[in-house]
Parts: structure tokens; sequence; C-alpha cells
């Protein structure tokens, strides 16, 4: 075999902080042949970027390398001189990064950056401005003279994306280097541009280094997986290996953690890795995982395990084949709970608008939603970004007004539009957990005064009371006493969604609003916070509506859902209903979107075009401009369908008969 | 679950303290601030002459001659002496009148930034309209027609100060604004009053420390200018501005040091100060 692309020898490297070093990666061996794609994952805080950077030697400025080396076409990169490391990243390598906006400069047109790249490598500018044109129909940019001559902020984020992979290609790489590059895009994007990648491998044959945090996104692109764990590789092997007959426990670990194949909270709790990632620079004699892997044993605290491979997969764990043959771990069953929708419902929504003001011109944002949420029930709201999840949940907590002409009914009494105008009782009864716990929480604030301002004023506890209302909540959350005194800065990701998680029940309400509260955890994090949604849940009879866009742990959590696309309900109905068919041709396309840990390659549903802007909707059905299903003849471009009602009690908008719309697979 | 608790991460608070103390422009400046206090509140530690002791045959002493050290003035009076005395009103009105900026400013800008839309349009309008005055005009104008004393000067500062605070101020509420614990606490039912001075203002304190700094010099400054045209202090006066308007003739006849000591004076504390404020912005904006 050739010299592979990139080769990774024992890397040793630290971060300087303070004096000490600190060791991020701790020796790491891996290889990249040519035309091969490989993957790295792992949690945050594992040492993935930081090993994406070592590859180019862009490290900040306190890193060390402390031994070891990295070849990157034959060439040793920690050696080279300043020019010869300008030369090969010119021509050589090249980086794809995670957000976007971030990588193009917001100040010059596409046109001039994109060509930058091309006459740094001495290309004259007619003949760069010709391969610039090339090569944005490489990326599957229909009509590049308009692309180019347009800011990055006037392109949405999946055409920024593939603007940064065409500059990133500008120069043929050998090897092309993506961070996260699909983080941050909605499905439907995400599907396109791995998509993309695929071809470019195909047809360009270049090397890839493909970094992220999402396994099913990692398996459905990369040949082989490198699954790296407090800077060290504890497995790998094909993707399809690792993925199918994991060994080490870290990897079955994670894969564990994500609700796939349609599973339900009342079916199957989820499972955990217990305890949390070293800190940097942690003292890790033995085994790196040895402290949260269940099959430790006296060997694991006293024997370094050797790297050795074990059938197809290599491996660093003195137990794999006894991990590998171990049947499935003990589930742990759900409980189902019946809701009882007989009832009159917790939360009513009649007909809710939204419109915003911009330039002199509005838009609505919401149009005529009516949803109905009952006690105890999870009614799960999906759809890209810009469908309007956000805008209708702000609305229905009043931090922005709702139109005139709709009505929100809590407890069967109509609530004003606007938290201002509302009481005290109505505002306590819907409460939010936001995404971002870092922006949710004061940072300023320890944990046990947020939560005893919240439970004083808002629950008018008596002093008396506080004390044991503050421990019950926190043991709601399982956070524990130790916890009360930090602040947030001091707190993981995990332990601060659970303190707004606590702050959002500590007031008792009849309904919480959960956007996206995952989305910024790790996989394992993720799924002991939807546990944990799910017990409170039970315990409480809190009524949830969940919005998120990953559309599996929608599945895990909801009961209903809701599917919205440009602020109007495309269909509500029964999680199962929904998910397993017959769906809406929009949700369709949703579902056709995710990629899935299994690998299965169910031929995709593509939407064609962007989503529209909510200031100019499309005439008649709004999705009919990029719906697969089109009729014929104009009924789906000028007439709106209503929302007809389907048997199992839901509602779908679409001229399909309910019996005619696809079912999945 | 989650039962073991995870290594304990300094607070934003504690890491900026701990990088200070490390910062060595931080502590000269503190160094050069605390000397002039000391100055200001207990002159006599330091020096044991009278300012105001005039010796008309001494006049005009060279420095480190018949113990001057820093000789002496046109009055025969002792240079040290009344330089480390000058410091007393200066070290009196300047930080008064930055706090009374730093309070009005800073509510200004809470409710600009937090309530935003009309109260915002007002009030900017305003400020705007404010700033544009340049302000050695409109204390001069306001201590014409008042009555020129301390309290005037303290006021007049303060006043012509907080509208620049208010709009730091705001800016630094419009970004926190966005933060969702600010929303999380309006969904606790919190007023107005609650969510911009206990949940906003303390995070916000770099900023505002930063503004205080670096306003603080410009007080020195502006208080100094007043005061060397004649405004604010009585003649004969030790104080920096005033001494310097006093004696700056007598750099045509040679003698620099009655007029460039309290100059050195003046600058040793505006440097001082904005070598604190440089050191509280490095550590508040990274």
């Amino acid at each position: 075999m050739s010299e592979p692309t990139l080769e990774f020898e024992d890397l040793k490297l630290a971060y300087m902080v303070r004096g000490t070093a600190r060791e991020v990666l701790r020796g790491v061996s891996f290889a990249i042949q040519a035309g091969e794609a490989y993957g790295l994952v792992g949690e945050s805080g594992c040492g993935k970027s930081t090993a994406a950077y070592a590859a180019i030697r862009s490290l900040p400025r306190n890193a060390r390398v402390l031994s070891g080396a990295v070849r990157l076409a034959g060439r040793d990169v920690l050696s080279l001189k300043k020019n010869e490391l300008r030369d090969l990243r010119a021509n050589t390598v090249s980086m794809v990064y995670q957000d976007p906006s971030q990588a193009l400069n917001p100040t010059i047109r596409v046109g001039p950056q994109l060509i930058e790249s091309f006459t740094v490598m001495g290309v004259d500018k007619h003949e760069a401005l010709k391969r610039s044109t090339a090569i944005l129909h490489k990326v599957q940019i229909a009509d590049p003279d308009v692309v180019m001559d347009r800011f990055p902020h006037q392109l949405s984020g999946g055409m920024q994306q593939r603007v940064v992979i065409a500059m990133a290609l500008a120069c043929d790489p050998k090897l092309l280097i993506l961070d996260e590059p699909t983080t941050g895009l909605d499905v439907t994007v995400e599907a396109e541009v791995l998509d993309l990648i695929r071809n470019i491998r195909t047809e360009y044959g270049t090397s890839v280094l493909f970094i992220s945090h999402n396994l099913s996104v990692v398996r459905s692109i990369c040949d082989k997986v490198g699954v790296l764990y407090a800077g060290k590789l504890v497995e790998e092997g094909s993707a399809q290996n690792v993925f199918e007959h994991a060994v080490h426990p870290y990897t079955i670990g994670l894969l564990k953690c994500l609700p796939t194949h349609g599973l339900r909270k009342d079916a199957q709790r989820l499972s955990t890795i217990p305890g949390f990632l070293p800190s940097l620079g942690a003292d890790l004699p033995t085994c790196v995982f040895v402290e949260r892997c269940s099959f430790a044993d006296e060997t694991c605290t006293t024997e370094v395990p050797l790297w050795r491979s074990l059938g197809t997969s290599s491996v660093r764990c003195h137990h794999a084949e006894k991990v590998a043959g171990s049947p499935a771990e003990n589930e742990i069953a759900g409980v189902s709970v019946e809701i009882n929708r007989k009832i009159k419902p917790i939360l009513e929504l009649v007909n809710v608008s939204k419109s915003f003001h911009q330039g002199g011109q509005s838009f609505k944002a919401v149009q005529d939603v009516s949803l109905s949420l009952y006690a105890g029930e999870t009614l799960g709201l999906v759809g890209e970004s810009g469908s309007g999840k956000t805008t209708l949940a702000h609305t229905l907590l009043g931090l922005h007004a709702a139109d005139a002409g709709g009505k929100i009914l809590c407890d069967g009494k109509e609530l004003l539009p606007g938290r201002r105008r509302r009481t005290l009782e109505q505002i306590r009864a819907i409460q939010i957990v936001f995404q971002n716990p870092d922006s949710a929480l004061n940072r300023r604030r320890s944990v046990r005064k947020i939560i005893t301002r919240t439970l004083r004023h808002l629950a008018r506890v008596t002093p008396e009371e506080i004390e044991s209302r503050l421990r019950s909540v926190i043991a709601a959350v399982r956070l524990t006493e130790g916890h009360l005194d930090m602040r947030p800065g001091q707190l993981s990701g995990g332990l601060k969604q659970r303190v707004a998680i606590a702050r959002a029940y500590a007031g008792q309400p009849r309904v919480m609003v959960c956007d996206e509260p995952t989305s910024s955890l790790d996989v394992s994090v993720q799924a002991a916070i939807l546990n944990l949604l799910a017990d409170i849940q039970r315990e409480s009879n809190t009524s949830y509506l969940f919005i998120s866009h990953d559309l599996r742990v929608v599945r895990y959590l909801s009961d209903r859902i809701a599917v919205l696309y440009l602020g109007r309900i495309m269909e509500v109905g029964p999680a199962e209903r929904v998910f397993d068919g017959p769906h809406h041709p929009y949700t369709e396309a949703l579902l056709s979107a995710v990629t899935s840990t299994t690998g299965s390659t169910t031929s995709r549903i593509k939407l064609e075009g962007e989503i529209p802007s909510s200031m100019s909707p499309p005439s008649g059905c709004v999705f009919h401009t990029r719906c697969p299903r089109r009729l014929e003849g104009d009924i789906c471009s000028t007439v709106e369908p209503p929302l007809m009602a389907t048997p199992d009690g839901g509602v779908m908008r679409c001229h399909i008969p309910f019996e005619k719309l696809g079912g999945r697979v | 679950m989650t039962s073991e608790t995870q290594p304990i991460a300094k607070t934003p608070s504690q890491e900026m303290r701990s990088q200070l103390l490390r910062s060595k422009t931080f502590l000269l400046g503190n160094l050069g601030v605390a000397f002039w206090a000391i100055c200001a509140i207990a002159p006599g530690l330091i020096v044991n002459r009278d300012p105001a002791e005039q010796n008309l045959i001494k006049k005009w002493t060279h420095p480190f001659t018949d113990g001057f050290v820093l000789g002496t003035d046109r009055s025969g009076r002792d240079v040290l002496s009344r330089a480390i005395y000058g410091a007393r009103e200066i070290m009196f009105i300047a930080p008064a009148a930055t706090i009374l900026g730093v309070v009005v400013g800073v509510m200004l800008g809470l409710m600009m930034g937090y309530l935003g839309r009309v109260v915002d349009d007002i009030l900017s309008r305003i400020i705007e309209a404010l700033i544009s005055l340049p302000v050695i005009l409109v204390a001069l104008l306001a201590l014409t027609v008042l009555d020129a004393g301390r309290a005037t000067i303290i006021g007049v500062i303060g006043f012509l100060f907080a509208p620049l605070i208010a709009r730091t101020v705001r800016a630094a509420v419009l970004a926190e604004r966005n933060l969702d614990y600010v929303r999380c606490a309006e969904l606790s039912g919190e007023n107005s009053l609650y969510v911009m001075f206990v949940e906003i203002l303390p995070n916000i304190f770099g900023p505002i420390i930063v503004e205080f700094t670096v306003r603080l010099g410009y007080a020195v400054f502006t208080m100094a200018g007043l005061s060397f045209i004649g405004f604010g202090t009585q003649p004969g006066s030790p104080d920096w501005g005033r001494t310097i308007f006093d004696e700056r003739t007598s750099l045509l006849s040679n003698v620099w040091w009655p007029s460039i000591i309290p100059a050195i004076a003046l600058a040793s504390l505006v440097v001082s100060i904005n070598l604190i404020a440089d050191a509280i912005q490095g550590v508040v904006d990274k």
C-alpha cells in the first residue's frame, strides 16, 4: 500500500495552563489512506478538534507537542518551516469549519472570496473566475453568477456551507478536514451537504478527516471510524463494524444513548453513561475510561490496556471479548401513562397568529395555529428553522403578544396576550426550558439563589417551607446539595440544564415548553436529560410542548406531534402515526432526511429549493413550491388546503386524500 | 446518576480577580492612585511644611537647596508641600463627580437598554444632544451662572459624564437583554426594576468599572482644567491646575519647577488611573 495521506503517530499534545501542561491528546495514532474517509467521533472535550488542528499545525499558542509525529502527504507537519507549512496548507489540505457564517468574510462578496482561493495559488484572475464558476457548479449551486454577486449573509446556511466547501476544494486538496460541517444545519440541509460530500469523494478521490459528535452522520459518510475518549483512541474499525459490532464499552454506551429504532419513553428508559469525562490533563495512568465503565475490574485499574485488534476492529480494552459477548444490558422499561383526552385540555390554542413588522412590511411568523395539550401529555413541535416553532412558543408564554383574533386558553380560562397583562398565577402555569443553559441561567447567581427566587416569588412559598421545597426540587432533577452553592460556570452542560429544568419546574407549572433542551448537549448527557424529563412528567403530570429539530428525540418523548411549515400547521397526530405514516409530504421529506446509525440507505426524498420567506409566502399550499408530491393541475398552487380531520383524531393539511398519503417502509 | 460532583472550576469573577492581581500595570496603577489618596487624606504624613507658608526672601529657591527638596515658588512656598497638598481637592472632587456620573449613567443606560422603544428613543436623542456640547463650555456656563463651589463642580462634571456612561451601559444591557435568563426572570413575574437592577446589573459590572476608571481619568483632567482657568478653587490654593496657572509665567525666567512639578503630579495621577483602566479592560474584554 502506498503511504497514507495523513498519519498520526503516537501524538501527545498538551495545553499549557498557568505553567502546567494539561494533556489533551494522550498518544493518538491513526492513518488515513488515499481516498479514504475517516471519522473521528467522541463527546465534546475528548480532543477531536485538537487532533484536526494538529493535522495542519494550526494550534493555539499555549499548545505543546510532547511527543509523536504527524505526517501529511509524507511530510512531517510538526517540523516544517513557516513557508513550507504555508505551502502545505495552500496546496495539500483544506479545512471546513462548523459555522459557515463565521468562515466567510461578511464584508466581501462571495465571488471575490472564492476567486482569492485560486489566486493565492498563482492562477491569474481571468482563469480564477472561470474556475470559481465551475467549482460552484460542482457543489451543486445552480446559478453561480448570482451567488458570487451576493454577500455571505444573503445566503442560507446550507448555501454558505457549500461555498465554504467550494473554497476548500479550490486547491484540489489531498486531504479535506471537516470539523462538524453539518452541526447547526437543518436535517434537510444536512442531508444535502452530506450528499455533496459523498459526491466530492467519488469525484475527486479526496481523503477526508471527518470530525463529528453525530454518530449517524459519521456512519453515513465514513469508511473507517476512530472513537476518541479523553485524548486516546479507544476503538477503531470500519464504520460498519464499529457501529454494528462495537466492542469497547464506551462506544457501546454512546450508541445505546441514542433514542433509535422508534424508541419511546413508555417502552424503555434510555441508557446513559454514568459519570463525567475526565478533566483536561487529569492523571489517567491506566485505562482512560475505567471510572465510568461497568465492566471495570482490578486489572483495569492496574494495567494499561494495549491497542490490539479484535476481529476486524482494533480496541483498547482488557475485556473487549467479554463486552462484545455480553448480552444487551438489562434495559429498564419505561412506564406508560394513560392520557385522558376526554376531559378538557390544559392548554388550548385557537387560531393563534403572530406577525412581525420589518422595514414597513408585516409578515406572519405564525398563522392560525390551533392546538391542544392535555394533562401529562407531550406534544412535539417539529419543522425546519424558520418554521415558527420558537415564535409560537414565545407567543404562548406571552414573551410577545399574539395578534388579535386568536385565543390562548389555559385551564379553560383565556390568557391575555403578553405576559405583562397576565396574573402571576397564569405566568406560573406555563414555563420554559431554553436550549442553551449558559444563556438561560444568570451567571452571577448560585444555583440556590436561582431556584429559591423562583420558589419565593413565583410559587409564593413561605420562608419556613423554602428549604424543604428547595430540597425536593433539586432531588427531582437529580442534583445534590453540593451543587447548590455553585455558580452556573462551575457546572457541566448537563448539570446546568438540570438547573434550568429545576427553575422551570420549581413553580409547579401546568405546561413546560422545552425549546431544544438537549441540542447543545452530548448524546450521553442528552439521554440522561430525556430520562429526567420523562420522570418529571410521570411524577407531576406536567404537560410538555417539546420543540426539537432532532426527530428521534421528539419521537422518544412525544405522545402527539405537530408539524409546522412557514408558521402553519401541516399536520397533527399521534406520534406513531406521524412517524410511521400515512404522513404529510413535508413530514415524509423531513423523516427521510434523517440519517441513521444502522446505515439503512432508504432513498431520500429531496426537498427542492429553500424554505420560502414568510414575507412572501407561496400562494395556495405554502409547501407546494418544494413538495415532491405536488398534484397535477394547479390546485396546489392556487387553493390552500384546509385542515382535515384524520381518523386518529389529528389534522392534516394536504389536497391528497389521507389514505393515499405515503407510509414509511 | 449525577451524584458525583465535578471538579470545581473558578467562577468568572474569581478568575478575573486573580488575573488582575497578576497584572503588573494594575498593581503599578494602584500604587500611584494609593499614593495620591494618602496625600489627599493625610498630607501631613508625607511632608511637614505648610504649603501656604510664604517666605519672600527664599523666592524661587532651586530644588535641593536650603532643605527645599523641590524648591520654592514665586512667594517662597515649598513646591513639594504644595504638590502633595494639591491632591486634596482633586482627589475628592474627581471621584465624587465620577460616582455621580456613573450612578446617573447606569440608571439611564439600564432604562434605555432594557425598556427600549419609546424610552430609548427619547433618552437617546437627549443624550446625543448633550454629548455634542463641549464639556468645558457647558462647565464654564454653569459655573458662571451658579455659585462656583465644590458641589457645583461635582454636579456639572457628573452631569456631563452621565450621558457618555449611559451609552456604554446601554450597549452592555442590549447584549444582556438578549440572553435567556432575562426571559426566565420575566417569566417568573419579576418586575422591570428587579430585572434591571438585580438580574442584569451584576452582569455588567465589568464594563461599568472600566467606564468608571476611564471617566475618573477624564474627571481629573476636567477638574484641573477648570481650576486652571480659575474656577472651583480659591486663589493661593495648592491645587495643581491653579498652581500651574499661577506659576506658568515663571517658565519665562527659566524657573520651571513651580509649574512643572504640579504638572508631573497631575500626569502621574492620570496615568495611574489609566493603567488601572487598561488592566481592567483587558481582563473584562477577554
